[in-house]
C-alpha cells in the first residue's frame, strides 16, 4: 500500500509485531510504520468485528488503536517507535489487564 | 522523557502548536507573559507543518515553499521563552480556564488567565458506501505519512474529492515517486457558475497563480475523471475495487488504496465542551465558533484562532494567532503591546490572507450525495450505525443528535462524532426538514479525548474532594 522514499536517511529502529521483528525508522509513529511493514496490520472493530486499518492519522478517528507494550487502546498514529516496542495487534476491545 | 508543566498557572496557555499556535505562542512570549504551549502530536507543526522539525523529506521543493514557512514559526517560538509540551492531550477546559492535560499516561492540571484554543482543523466526513474498508483513508492522512516518514502510495492508487489539498497532495505524491492511478473529482459543475461573482479575489491571490500551476503538474501525469457523480468503495475485508459515475456513465476499477478528501472543517470539540458558542455556517457547511474581531469567544477569556475559528487557510491561521495573542498582552500587559505590530496592520495582513477564500468555499462546496448519506453506508464509524438506522430513529421519534445516542449511541464511540457529527446534523435536519441550525449538534463534554480511569483515579484529590463523594 504505501513504500518508503530512497530519500529517508533516518536511523532504523527495530519494533516487534505480535512477535515478528519488523523495521521502522526513528520519527515513525507506529501506525506508520504498521503500513509500511507489509504485515497484515487490520484490527477488528469492538461492535462488529470489522477489520479496520488508520484511517485519518491525526488522531481523530481512533481506527488505529493497537496494544503497545502491554497497554490497549492506544492511538498508534499519535505514539512515536522506540527501539524493542512491543505492538500487538488489537482484536475486539481492550482486554481487562491490558 | 514526559515532562509536567513547570508551573500550575500561566498567563497565556495556548493549545495546539500548528501555524495559529506557533504564531500565538512566540507573540505571546515575546511580549514577556508567561505562556505554555500544549500540543498532542510528537512534534510542533500542527497537520499543515507536520514534522517541519523532522521530515525525512530534505528536498524543499517536493514539499514546497508553503510548506517550510513553518520552519521560521518553530524558530520563533524557540527563540522565546514559551514552554513547549508535545504529545500533551488536553482533555479538560472550563469556564475558570482551569485546563487538564494527560502527559505520557498521567494527568497535570494548569490554570491560564487567558486560553488560545488553536486546534485547527480536520478533514470533512466523507461517508461513502464501503469508506471504512481497510485501504480507505484520507488524503490528509497520506500526507501526513509522506511528510513525517517520507511514505509514498504504492499500490493500485485513487484519490477521490476536491479541494486544493486534493492536488496539492497528487502533486507531493508525484514529486516523491509515488504513484497514482486516477483521480476522481467531485466537484459539482453548477459549482464553477456560483464561484464565478467571487472569481476577481481568488484571481488576484496568490492560491491562483500556485493552484494552476499545480493542477497542470498533475494532469500531466495522472487520468483525471472530472465530474463525478456518485462513488463507492468494495471489497471483502480489505479494499478492492472503486466503483463511480461520470457524466451518467458508470466504471469500477481496480484499487489497493483510496484516498478522500472534500475539504476541512473546524476542529470544535474542546472548544464546545468548555461552552464557547458555535452557529452553523451556511457557506462552508460546518459549526464555527461565535468570535470578535480579535478572536474571542462567547466564554470570557478563551479565544480562537486557525482553522478552528472558521476555515482560512494556513496563512490566514498564523495572523490569527498574532492577533489573538495580541489580544491578550493588550489585557494582561497593555505597556508591552507597544512592542508587536499594530492591530490595523494585523488586520490588513488577515484580510491579505483571506483573500479568495469565498471563492474557494463555493467552488469546493462539498455535492449532497458525499454529505448526506443513505442506505446501509456507515455513519458512525465507531459504533457502526448507517445511515438507514439514523432514519428509523428519526421515524420513531428522534428529534436531534443528542436524543439520537440514547437510541443509536451515535458519537459515543471513541472519536466522540469528530467523524459523524456534521453527518448526523445534516442527515436529521434534511430527514426533519429543519436548519441545522436548529437540529443542533451533539452537547460535547470532558474528557474530550478518553482517558483511562486509572488516570482519572491517580489524579490527587483534596479533603473536600473525598468527603463530597465519600458517605459517613
Amino acid at each position: 500500500m504505501f513504500r518508503r522514499s530512497e530519500q529517508d536517511k533516518r536511523p532504523h529502529v527495530q519494533i516487534f509485531v505480535d512477535g515478528v521483528a519488523v523495521a521502522a525508522r526513528e520519527g515513525d509513529t507506529v501506525s506508520a510504520a504498521l503500513l509500511v511493514s507489509g504485515q497484515d496490520a487490520r484490527r477488528s472493530t469492538a461492535v462488529s468485528g470489522a477489520p479496520r486499518l488508520p484511517y485519518c492519522m491525526m488522531g481523530v478517528c481512533f481506527d488505529c488503536l493497537v496494544t503497545i507494550d502491554g497497554v490497549g487502546n492506544r492511538q498508534g498514529c499519535l505514539v512515536p517507535v522506540a527501539e524493542g516496542m512491543q505492538i500487538e495487534i488489537q482484536k475486539g476491545k481492550r482486554e481487562i489487564g491490558k | 522523557m514526559t515532562v509536567a508543566p513547570k508551573r500550575e498557572d500561566y498567563d497565556v496557555v495556548v493549545i495546539g502548536a500548528g501555524p495559529a499556535g506557533l504564531a500565538a505562542a512566540a507573540t505571546s512570549a515575546e511580549a514577556g507573559l508567561s505562556t505554555l504551549l500544549l500540543d498532542e502530536n510528537i512534534g510542533p507543526g500542527g497537520q499543515v507543518f507536520r514534522a517541519i522539525a523532522s521530515t525525512p523529506v530534505t528536498d524543499r521543493n517536493q514539499l514546497g515553499a508553503d510548506y517550510w514557512v513553518g520552519a521560521d514559526l518553530v524558530q520563533s517560538l524557540r527563540a522565546s521563552n514559551a514552554e513547549v509540551i508535545h504529545r500533551a492531550t488536553v482533555w479538560s477546559l472550563d469556564r475558570n480556564l482551569d485546563i487538564a492535560v494527560s502527559i505520557g499516561g498521567a494527568s497535570a492540571f494548569v490554570e491560564a488567565k487567558r486560553v488560545i484554543l488553536a486546534t485547527g482543523a480536520l478533514e470533512r466526513p466523507f461517508p461513502i458506501p464501503g469508506w471504512t474498508l481497510p485501504g480507505v483513508m484520507t488524503a490528509g492522512a497520506a500526507q501526513t505519512m509522506l511528510k513525517s516518514s517520507a511514505l509514498v502510495p504504492d499500490g493500485r492508487t485513487v484519490i477521490a474529492g476536491q479541494g486544493p489539498l486534493l492536488w496539492l497532495l497528487a502533486a507531493q505524491i508525484l514529486r516523491l515517486g509515488g504513484r497514482i492511478d486516477r483521480i476522481l473529482d467531485t466537484t459539482e459543475r453548477g459549482n464553477y457558475f456560483a464561484a464565478l461573482p467571487h472569481a476577481f479575489a481568488f484571481l488576484t491571490s496568490p492560491y491562483f497563480a500556485k493552484g494552476l500551476s499545480m493542477m497542470r503538474e498533475v494532469k500531466a501525469k495522472v487520468q483525471v475523471v472530472s465530474g463525478v457523480t456518485e462513488l463507492s468503495a468494495a471489497g471483502d475485508g480489505q479494499l478492492a475495487s472503486v466503483s463511480y459515475v461520470a457524466g451518467g456513465k458508470r466504471e469500477t476499477i481496480p484499487a489497493d488504496l483510496l484516498l478522500l478528501h472534500q475539504g476541512v472543517v473546524p476542529n470544535v470539540n474542546l472548544a464546545m465542551a468548555a461552552g464557547v458558542e458555535h452557529r452553523w455556517d451556511d457557506l462552508q457547511l460546518c459549526w464555527s465558533p461565535v468570535l470578535d474581531a480579535s478572536g474571542n469567544s462567547s466564554v470570557a477569556g478563551i479565544a480562537i484562532a486557525g482553522d478552528g475559528a472558521g476555515i482560512g487557510g494556513a496563512n490566514a491561521a498564523v495572523v490569527r494567532g498574532r492577533i489573538a495573542a495580541r489580544a491578550a498582552v493588550e489585557t494582561l500587559a497593555p505597556a508591552a503591546a507597544a512592542k508587536l505590530p499594530a492591530m490595523a496592520t494585523l488586520r490588513a495582513d488577515l484580510a491579505k490572507a483571506e483573500r479568495g477564500r469565498v471563492f474557494l468555499d463555493t467552488l469546493f462546496r462539498p455535492a449532497p450525495q458525499f454529505r448526506i448519506p443513505s442506505g446501509d453506508t456507515i455513519v458512525c464509524r465507531c459504533e457502526e450505525v448507517t445511515a438507514k438506522d439514523v432514519l428509523d430513529s428519526v421515524a420513531i421519534g428522534a428529534t436531534g443528535p443528542n436524543q439520537l445516542k440514547a437510541y443509536r449511541r451515535t458519537g459515543m464511540g471513541p472519536c466522540q462524532g469528530r467523524l459523524c457529527g456534521l453527518t448526523v446534523t445534516e442527515l436529521m435536519a434534511q430527514a426533519r426538514a429543519k436548519t441545522p441550525q436548529e437540529i443542533g449538534y451533539y452537547r460535547l463534554r470532558a474528557p474530550v479525548k478518553p482517558i483511562t480511569l486509572a488516570e482519572l483515579a491517580a489524579v490527587p484529590k483534596s479533603e473536600a474532594d473525598i468527603k463530597a463523594v465519600v458517605r459517613g
